[in-house]
């Protein structure tokens, strides 16, 4: 039974061992961080800082500096740019973000265009967008889980306040909540762990783990921490299930190559975003009085 | 510089402009900037599709930016926008994956269709986009004023009887039907620098609405001849410039509105 499930030598392969370990990590980090982002409606930043993370690696990689310290800078960058101009309403600051995003993916085509004169990647604007899970070299890992952690560890112990200054900034401040400072230091953390795992898995998958299992878990579960496990869980769970099925497609119609990890991970998690949408409307409307929508709940206004 | 194939990109490369600054001046005021950046982003899948079947890219790239703007409103009438937006694009681009690994020669095609080929236009390719440029414009028009007041006071809309959503699914429709024809030749990544920069300098400098959106305009075309310009004479790519003067743009503009300010509060407040 079970070899119909994993294909043979699932397990003794070296390449799977490292990014089940990677993306379980970047997984648990992502869906943490990404219930923040969800609640403070910053998707759309969490999306940019993804995008512009992989454009500095591309630049350090020209300049022949490690691309880790690209990815670090570009994103640390991006992310205090972005709360310099960014308004304090959440039009303001998705313009600000996308102002950001269009200057980064710019220098990106300079970045590509400039490494392709030089040598032939045309697979580099591709790598951009979609990464690679199983081309993880081995020696990146400590470093890349060592940030990843620190980023989760800035946002738990940073969840107190910035919960509060999330749901309502006012009360925060009158509480001697420094909101901006709080603000600033998440969209910090958000920028580490977006732009790393991005280098890993892509900015697509990226995004699709930064925001699906959080909006999915707030949409069915009723206060933060709860919501923070079981968007941990759902990240670990569409991961795990999407490198077991990537690996069983090697032989599948109709390129017998392989079906890309990034296509499972995201079909699952859009999937489970939508299971939610198939509870009645009436049972909601019924317990809104006393239990309203988590997802309204926290949204700032 | 202004001869033969390049007369092609410079009137695609106007024609463009124009439906970016009048688009992207909605998208800023709604703040659907998201959906500004996920709807090209996300179309280049369907043109992925399109080769794999043998088709015109046009069928793929209208097909999945349609889609993804029915998508986006679909899911923004339970969800939040940002995160319907997040969702369905991230959808998109892993259909895209899918079909990219599917077929074999598709890599470097995916570079031009996010950075674009701008002074490759085929003078078959002119036509279409202008046709397709003055549609969008005279979409927007017709319903410019139930637009501008859904955008502006979307519950004093709702009064009078304008639906918000169907206004939002009208206009994601436009930036589709935009998005699926200037895609091709200036690309994902152009179109949306060249929506969103323009139109938030242009936003910041006025508060009325047809100076904004003419500003908006003449600031992408700016930005776009002389990005074509020096473009041409450096070799660099053109995604570059439109992306660096449009954040000029938007930065100047800050600074010049915020400078006002602080001029009018100065000379105000001796008479308070």
């Amino acid at each position: 039974m079970l070899r119909y499930i994993f294909e043979p030598g699932f397990f003794g392969s070296g390449p799977v061992h490292v990014a089940l370990a990677v993306g379980t990590v970047i997984a648990i980090t992502s869906a943490v961080v990404g219930v923040f982002t969800v609640t403070r409606g910053q998707s759309f930043a969490g999306h940019a800082l993804a995008d512009i993370g992989t454009t500095g690696g591309s630049g350090a990689f020209l300049i022949g500096v490690n691309q880790f310290w690209g990815y670090l800078a570009f994103g640390a960058g991006a992310a205090a740019i972005m709360e310099l101009i960014g308004i304090q309403r959440r039009r303001g600051r998705d313009v600000a973000t996308g102002v950001v995003l269009g200057a980064g993916l710019g220098l990106a085509a300079l970045f590509l265009y400039l490494g392709t004169q030089y040598s032939s990647t045309t697979g580099a604007s591709f790598t951009l967008l979609f990464g690679s899970m199983f081309v993880i070299t081995s020696s990146t890992v400590p470093i890349l889980i060592t940030s990843a952690l620190l980023a989760l560890a800035t946002v738990v112990v940073l969840a107190r306040v910035l919960l509060l200054s999330s749901l309502s900034p006012d009360i925060a401040a009158a509480r001697g909540v420094p909101v901006r400072a709080v603000g600033a230091a998440y969209l910090m953390a958000l920028a580490v762990s977006v732009a790393l795992s991005a280098v890993i898995i892509g900015a697509v998958l990226s995004t699709a783990l930064l925001i699906g299992p959080a909006a999915t878990a707030l949409r069915v579960t009723k206060g933060p921490v709860r919501a923070m496990l079981v968007a941990a869980g759902l990240g670990v769970a569409a991961t795990w299930l999407g490198i077991v099925l990537a690996y069983d497609s090697f032989y599948w119609p109709p390129a017998r190559r392989g079906w890309p990890v990034s296509f499972f991970v995201v079909t699952l998690i859009v999937g489970c975003y939508l299971v939610t949408y198939l509870r009645p409307r009436r049972d909601r409307q019924d317990v809104a009085r006393e239990a309203p929508d988590t997802e309204q709940v926290c949204s700032p206004a | 510089m202004f001869s033969g194939l390049m007369l092609n990109t410079w009137i695609a490369a106007t024609a463009v402009a124009v439906i970016a600054g009048v688009t992207g001046f909605f998208a800023v005021l709604r703040g659907s900037t998201f959906a500004a950046h996920a709807i090209p982003n996300g179309a280049f899948a369907g043109a992925a599709g399109a080769s794999l079947l043998g088709l015109n890219a046009f069928v793929g790239l209208a097909v999945f930016s349609v889609a993804g703007a029915l998508g986006i409103a679909g899911l923004s009438r339970r969800s939040r926008p940002d995160v319907a937006t997040a969702l369905t694009f991230v959808m998109m681009l892993g259909i895209g994956a899918l079909f990219v690994s599917w077929s074999t020669e598709y890599a470097q095609e995916a570079y031009s269709l996010l950075f674009g080929e701008v002074f490759g236009v085929a003078a078959g390719e002119v036509l279409p986009i202008v046709v397709l440029g003055a549609t969008s414009i005279v979409a927007i028009i017709v319903m410019f004023r139930p637009l501008m007041l859904s955008s502006a006071m979307p519950e004093v809309a709702e009064a009078r009887g304008i639906s918000t959503r169907r206004m939002e699914l009208a206009f994601l429709l436009v930036m589709a039907l935009a998005t699926s024809m200037t895609v091709p030749v200036v690309g994902a990544l152009l179109m949306f620098s060249l929506m969103i920069g323009p139109a938030a300098a242009a936003r910041s400098l006025t508060a009325r609405p047809i100076l904004a959106m003419t500003l908006s305009v003449a600031i992408a075309l700016i930005t776009v001849w002389i990005g074509i310009a020096v473009s041409y004479q450096s070799n660099w790519p053109l995604g570059f410039f439109v992306g660096a003067l449009g954040a000029a743009f938007y930065l100047f503009s800050r600074a010049y509105a915020a400078a006002r300010r602080r001029l009018a509060t100065r000379s105000l407040s001796p008479a308070a």
